[in-house]
């Protein structure tokens, strides 16, 4: 596998934000109560990711280290702007729908932390396809919540009526508890079929993430022995926040 | 070896109760009300949605434990005493689907995912009733007796108009299913205080707490009409004698189980008095629940001779 392929299966598969690093928990959560909000807010936080994590690759051999994560703000933010303005004057309902959760990218830990680990180290074409990964991964994983909270909450799917009007929308699918209980249903079921595929194929079965490696988070991820990134783990330097 | 020189590690002292007997007894002080409430809303078909509901929980409980290769404990009737309370806490109308998959709720994702009976963080029948009321408002407040739909009393108390307090007793009135007698679960809340299994602490603390509320708050001052109508209105009863005593998720220090209920007392209060709608029970209850660690954490009884004062 290329490079680039390799980015690519990483962030929409191997790593991916919502369903196994469980990053960016804010915007899911929040504004995943139909599929074309998830879509939105998905494309939106990729376009910044891609485009800073180009920009951070690029600059990485400037940019001193005792003042990178000011530099990667202000990189981060400015995207962040523009798409916050292309989104307003382009598709003003879905600027509407997702409010402040556009600012918001700005401080997306899936972003930091890809300028952090990922393209503060790596060559310009590398991060690209890392941030794209990545991006589409957030983006598969919160338009398939947008989907599921949306059919059970409402019947529809990207507005249209799919289930028989006698359908009664149970509608704490799209409020806030909802949310939660569609995440967790998504990440129990993506196990399930990771562990079957693993199984197999003969593989390790990935063990449910624990203790400070299941934390991608966690400062000390990198030291950790093993955990559910045994290559990654290694060589990659988590975000600490 | 001679079964009187066993030696064994403490507890010496060992009760003969079990799960499924408390359990057993529970549901046998909650037939009065399923009863009344079978009789009451008679030409609503209660008794249907009472046994959709009941069956759901107790299947939920077995498919589920089946599936996940775990013992199968539906024998201890906790899933049947969830099944039932969740119906006593639902309009008669509901639809039947809407009962089963409130009972699914409560047993899968309240009682099971957590861990199974002992470990639900909180009442699985008041989480699927609440989950039911937040999915569908409509039907959950739609109540009918007689054939005549209309507000429950405790909606008119609160929009200041007259109710009979005799017909609120009794239960000849609208509301949920098992929640309309005040006599008849006075008559099981009794059966289970003569046989120890629940105690005063809790619903006691609940109801003072509560009146106290609402002679400080609810505008009637001391008024023993509106008092009376205050408690025999709603869930009241049912939530204080059979749902915050639920042992898994109420507090095990006694003054742990006194700071539960007056927690209960000021929040169904706060509710009801404050709150936008009318009732306000079944939350109190379950956001009591989530405070009961804490509770336990801070009335954690001192070993004896530790923590003394030097």
């Amino acid at each position: 596998m290329s490079k680039s392929a390799e980015r690519l299966f990483n962030g929409l598969v191997k790593e991916n934000p919502t369903f196994v690093l469980m990053l960016g928990m804010c915007p899911t959560l929040a504004v995943t109560t139909s599929a074309i909000n998830g879509i939105g807010m998905g494309l939106s936080t990729t376009v910044v990711l891609v485009l800073s994590n180009v920009m951070i690759s690029a600059l990485r051999k400037i940019i001193p280290d005792s003042v990178r994560m000011p530099a990667f703000i202000v990189v981060v933010a400015s995207f962040v702007t523009i798409v916050q303005f292309l989104l307003e004057g382009f598709v003003p309902s879905l600027y509407n729908a997702l409010g402040i959760y556009i600012p918001l990218i700005v401080v997306n830990c899936i972003i930091l932390g890809r300028a952090e680990s990922y393209a503060s180290k790596n060559p310009v074409i590398p991060s690209l396809f890392d941030g794209l990964g990545m991006g589409l991964g957030f983006t598969v994983g919160l338009t398939a919540i947008g989907i599921v909270r949306e059919i059970l909450g409402a019947g529809k799917v990207f507005g249209t009526q799919i289930l028989p009007d006698s359908y009664e929308p149970i509608t704490i699918f799209i409020l806030a508890p909802g949310a939660f209980l569609v995440l967790s249903m998504l990440v129990a079921l993506q196990n399930k079929v990771k562990r079957h595929i693993a199984l197999k194929k003969g593989e390790p079965i990935p063990e449910p993430a624990e203790g400070c490696e299941g934390c991608a988070g966690c400062g000390r991820a990198g030291s950790c022995a093993g955990g559910i990134f045994p290559v990654e783990s290694k060589t990659e330097k988590k975000e600490n926040d | 070896m001679n079964e009187n020189y066993n030696i064994s590690s403490s507890p010496h002292i060992r009760d003969k109760a079990t799960s499924s007997n408390i359990m057993l007894m529970v549901l046998i002080a909650l037939l009065p009300a399923t009863i009344f409430g079978i009789y009451n809303f008679r030409h609503e078909n209660a008794w249907l949605l009472i046994v959709v509901t009941t069956a759901t929980a107790v299947l939920s409980e077995y498919i589920y434990e089946k599936l996940m290769h775990k013992p199968i404990t539906i024998g201890d009737f906790s899933a049947a005493v969830t099944g039932l309370l969740l119906a006593l806490n639902l309009p008669p109308t509901l639809p039947l689907w809407m009962g089963a998959l409130g009972s699914a709720f409560a047993i899968i994702i309240v009682k099971q995912l957590f861990g199974g009976l002992g470990q639900n963080f909180m009442n699985p029948a008041l989480a699927a009733r609440c989950f039911l009321l937040i999915s569908f408002a409509g039907r959950m407040t739609y109540f009918v007796y007689d054939g005549v739909t209309g507000p429950t009393p405790l909606a008119n108390l609160k929009a200041g108009e007259a109710v009979n307090t005799m017909d609120m007793l009794l239960g000849n009135t609208r509301g949920t299913i098992g929640e309309t007698s005040v006599l008849a679960i006075m008559i099981g809340a009794m059966f289970l205080l003569l046989l120890g299994v629940i105690d005063l602490r809790i619903p006691g603390t609940y109801i003072v707490t509560f009146v106290i509320f609402i002679i400080i708050f609810g505008g009637h001052g001391f008024d023993a009409q509106y008092i009376t109508a205050q408690l025999c209105g709603g869930g009241l009863m049912l939530g204080a004698w059979f749902m915050a005593t639920d042992y898994v998720t109420s507090p095990i220090t006694p003054r742990g189980q006194i700071l539960y209920g007056i927690c209960i007392g000021l929040l169904t209060g706060l509710f009801r008095i404050f709150g936008g709608s009318a009732e306000g029970v079944s939350y109190a209850i379950i956001i009591s629940n989530l405070l009961v660690p804490l509770i336990e954490k801070i009335t954690l009884p001192k070993p004896f001779g530790k923590g003394g004062e030097k």
